[in-house]
């Protein structure tokens, strides 16, 4: 048995390595902008995703003013909805969820939690933030080109993505977007392979694998996974550039466009969706796995009792990592390609259910017998439970290949991923957010606000999406500009647009109280203390709260059990550090 | 306890929903409404693993939150619970997966006798093209597309001359007969969607793709493209009549032959000529 439990006796191998020497910033520019304080660069992550993602919310309203109240708002043309949905899409999934969770959280917490003084590699953990806000600029610069932003959908499908029929296809909107993409692919290479090798080799004495918190197990195994994934993204872009550019043809068979012949021809359409989904189902998990280890941290912490079946969770992560790379054609079932493959991947999609609801299982069991409290983090961990047996649930009609066949490129596959990785994810960031935030800065959020912006963006993202399945059931098809005239739609379709549109407006309002709370609290938040959560990891126990360059004073830590020794019988507290050898008092105190 | 209740009012709420809810797939009329069975087992599964799930978190936060003297449990790991919960999972899982990959064989694989139709989509038409008297389509090429031949049939292929193409008109289809839907598209993806018959599939520039069901009631329904095809996606829209016996034929004879279509525009074009010479 591995041991998982707290084990003082065990042997702490002795430090084989001298400490390395840090590069200390020498100005106040190599200290806040160029700085290469992995703490550091985790806040202008977190802060470049947030501002990007809420033009991504701007827009969401845009679209959403759109469909729930068609025809009114005249600047919102097809050409404008096409782009406000393809960017809303992409900001959120690339620029937002994978920035937040891997650039932020992963940079903040990783050298904290596994007791390392900082990133393994410094200096390009810095050139992969710049290259982030460089692709975050390119980015936004679509807004500002000719012909706009690129409308093909989040997705991109060649031909139509780079022909005239589509905005931005024949101007500076594609190549604007993809250019992005692999400046996105670039910096976040440099980032990744910091986040592999810092888990890998600077662990603590005494952090072996098994010993570390989930929240390090999720984003370690979503960054070896988007390493490999990402490449196949960074190819199908600069083909798509070559298609568009050069006249090649990797994608473009012969087509007749508007009644003239294109020179191109004999290409695959398909190799595109191939290669897309390839990297576009990891990315799927590349999100939800940091949320699920993060998550697993939270319900722990919160409800005063160790995660149940750690190790079931540890294997959980990985294997759910590794299966996610052989459904991705489950985005495919009626795109086309041979539908005898409809038989393998129904049948790996539906076996990923397993070890996922196992995690459910084994959050929801953390629960029992816990002394729950009810804090901000809990209540959006709570609220992460239902999003996410709800959108997971869904996923279950999707994946069964037949089942999908109705439902695809309906309105219930846009309800079913904005539950399971948009909304559920983002109770994620939110919970984690006013759980390390203490932390990062000191101070305590808000609880007031932070009442009104959980309960309105729980409840009324979930008033969203749910009932937008049913649309999709009814068979209303995703990216309509405007329904129209259509047989089959009751005028009651309608008002429920219109509804859900309605609490799209409100929960965005939400979100600027949330904002608002971040920035307010900086000054008048309460004080918080060094670990306010009384938590046992690691980032709870440094010297100096918002921790220092090299986060952990003169000694680094001495890890002595796993991260879960909570309510311990015969311990004097109801939690016991990773760094503390027996079951009495703190060998050190926590509060700076 | 506001949480417990509100956990409670979203299981039970989301249920209430469901089954009061006039959102709902509509009337079928095609052979698959063994889709809509497993649509309505995994439901059933769905349904209950959801309220379960959020009920039994309710329960805990109302049982196990936090008063002051209250200590938690340390349990670790419970392999018998945890091994038993996997299997139920699999089981569940299963009970889903088996029906719809036996409902999917059936979609994949075409009965005998079946007659063939062409769907091609270009931005934004919906085009067709049916088998001559002689029961065969004629070979196509995008490269062949040219004047009076919208559909690039291939002019040398006997097969094709007598095949009947009606562009961005109705589609008409016997009721009871089934029919393998041929999809072809000359610029960009598209999808012929009709939502009463449940099936539906990409067309890809470049190759051929299908699907196949049996019209089992006559009606008039709406076509739609379901694969994002550019600014005009929404209003690409179509028609297909299912017919009886008699009002089919009398559809048939109503339609162009390849053949007809190809003089008809050669006439023009003389016509066009003479009139242009002549001044």
């Amino acid at each position: 048995m591995v041991d998982i439990r707290s084990d003082a006796s065990a042997a702490i191998p002795p430090a084989e390595v001298e400490d390395v020497e840090l590069y200390h910033p020498r100005s106040w520019w190599t200290k806040y902008v160029f700085s290469q304080d992995a703490k550091i660069i985790a806040i202008q992550y977190s802060m470049t995703a947030i501002a990007i993602g809420m033009v991504a919310l701007v827009l969401s309203w845009l679209m959403r003013l759109q469909l729930g109240f068609p025809g009114t708002f005249d600047f919102i043309d097809a050409d404008h909805y096409y782009q406000f949905i393809t960017m809303h899409g992409m900001i959120m999934v690339i620029y937002l969820l994978t920035a937040l969770f891997l650039g932020g959280f992963g940079n903040y917490l990783i050298p904290l939690m596994v007791g390392a003084r900082d990133m393994v590699f410094p200096y390009a953990n810095m050139l992969s933030y710049w290259l982030y806000l460089l692709a975050v600029l390119v980015l936004a610069a679509g807004f500002f080109a000719p012909g706009g932003p690129t409308g093909a959908g989040w997705t991109l499908y060649p031909p139509q993505a780079i022909l005239s029929g589509t905005p931005g296809g024949k101007d500076w909107g594609i190549l604007l977007m993809l250019s992005s993409l692999i400046l996105f692919i670039i910096g976040f290479t440099m980032g990744g392979l910091n986040y592999v090798v810092t888990v890998l080799q600077g662990r603590a004495r005494g952090m072996t694998l098994m010993r570390m918190p989930l929240t390090i197990w999720g984003i370690f195994t979503a960054t070896i996974m988007a390493l490999l994934a990402f490449p196949a993204l960074f190819v199908a872009a600069v083909m798509m550039l070559f298609d568009r550019l050069l006249g090649t043809s990797f994608f473009m068979p012969a087509i007749v466009e508007m009644g003239e012949q294109l020179k191109q021809g004999g290409g695959s359409p398909i190799l595109f969706q191939h290669l897309f989904w390839f990297f576009g189902h990891p990315e799927v998990y590349i999100v939800a796995l940091p949320a699920f280890g993060i998550v697993s941290d939270l319900i722990s912490t919160h409800a005063r009792k160790n995660i149940f079946g750690y190790r079931m969770m540890v294997w959980a992560i990985v294997i759910i990592g590794a299966l996610s790379f052989i459904v991705w054609a489950h985005h495919m079932y009626v795109s086309g390609m041979n539908p005898k493959f409809g038989f393998f991947f129904a049948t790996t999609t539906l076996i990923i259910a397993v070890p996922t609801a196992i995690k459910v299982y084994n959050w929801v069991l953390t629960l029992w017998r816990g002394d729950i409290h009810l804090s901000l983090p809990m209540l959006f961990a709570l609220a992460f439970i239902v999003t996410f047996v709800n959108g997971g649930l869904t996923g279950l009609f999707l994946g069964n290949v037949v089942v999908d066949v109705p439902l695809s490129d309906t309105m219930f596959v846009v309800a079913h991923f904005h539950m399971v990785m948009g909304v559920a994810p983002i109770m994620v960031i939110f919970g984690a957010i006013y759980h390390w935030y203490p932390k990062v800065t000191g101070r305590m959020l808000n609880e007031a606000m932070g009442q009104i912006h959980f309960w309105v963006t729980f409840l009324g993202a979930y008033l969203i999406f749910f009932p937008m399945h049913y649309l999709g059931l009814l068979g209303i098809p995703r990216r309509y500009h405007d329904l129209g005239e259509a047989a089959f739609v009751p005028e009651s379709a309608h008002t429920l647009n219109a509804f859900i549109s309605v609490m799209a407006l409100t929960v965005g309002a939400a979100q600027i109280l949330f904002l608002f709370n971040l920035v307010w609290s900086l000054k008048k938040g309460r004080e918080a203390g060094g670990n306010p959560w009384r938590a046992t990891t690691l980032e709870w126990q440094t010297p100096q709260t918002p921790p220092a360059h090299g986060n952990w004073g003169k000694e680094l830590p001495v890890v002595y059990r796993w991260a879960y020794d909570y309510s311990v019988p015969g311990a004097a507290e109801d939690f016991i550090p990773q760094n503390q050898p027996g079951l009495g008092g703190p060998t050190r105190e926590a509060a700076s | 306890m506001a949480v417990v209740l509100i956990l409670v009012i979203v299981a039970v709420g989301s249920v209430v929903f469901h089954l009061f809810s006039p959102w709902w797939w509509t009337p079928i009329a095609s052979n698959w409404n063994y889709i809509d069975n497993t649509i309505i087992i995994t439901f059933w599964i769905t349904g209950f693993v959801f309220v379960a799930v959020v009920l039994f978190v309710a329960y805990c936060v109302l049982r196990f939150r936090h008063r002051p003297g209250n200590r938690a449990a340390y349990e670790p790991e419970n392999k018998k619970l945890e091994v038993w919960l996997a299997s139920v999972t699999s089981i569940g899982v299963a009970a889903m997966l088996a029906p719809g990959l036996f409902v999917w064989h059936q979609f994949v694989t075409v009965p005998p006798g079946t007659t063939e139709v062409e769907v091609v989509g270009q931005q934004w038409l919906w085009s067709f093209r049916l088998p001559g008297a002689d029961g065969k389509l004629g070979t196509s090429d995008t490269r062949a597309i040219g004047d009076g031949n919208a559909l690039g049939v291939n002019p040398n292929d006997t097969n094709g001359l007598d095949d009947l193409i009606i562009e961005g008109g109705e589609l008409h289809l016997l009721v009871g007969k089934p029919v393998k839907m041929l999809l072809r598209s000359v610029d960009v993806l598209h999808d012929f969607y009709v939502p009463e018959f449940r099936a539906k599939m990409d067309m890809i520039p470049g190759m051929e793709t299908y699907f196949w069901f049996t019209p089992t009631r006559t009606g008039t329904f709406e076509v739609l493209c379901a694969e994002l095809c550019g600014t005009g996606h929404p209003q690409m829209r179509g028609t297909v009549v299912v017919d009886n016996e008699a009002d089919y034929q009398t559809w048939l004879q109503e339609q162009q032959t390849f053949t007809q279509l190809l003089a008809a525009r050669q006439e023009q074009t003389t016509i066009a000529s003479s009139t242009s010479s002549s001044k």
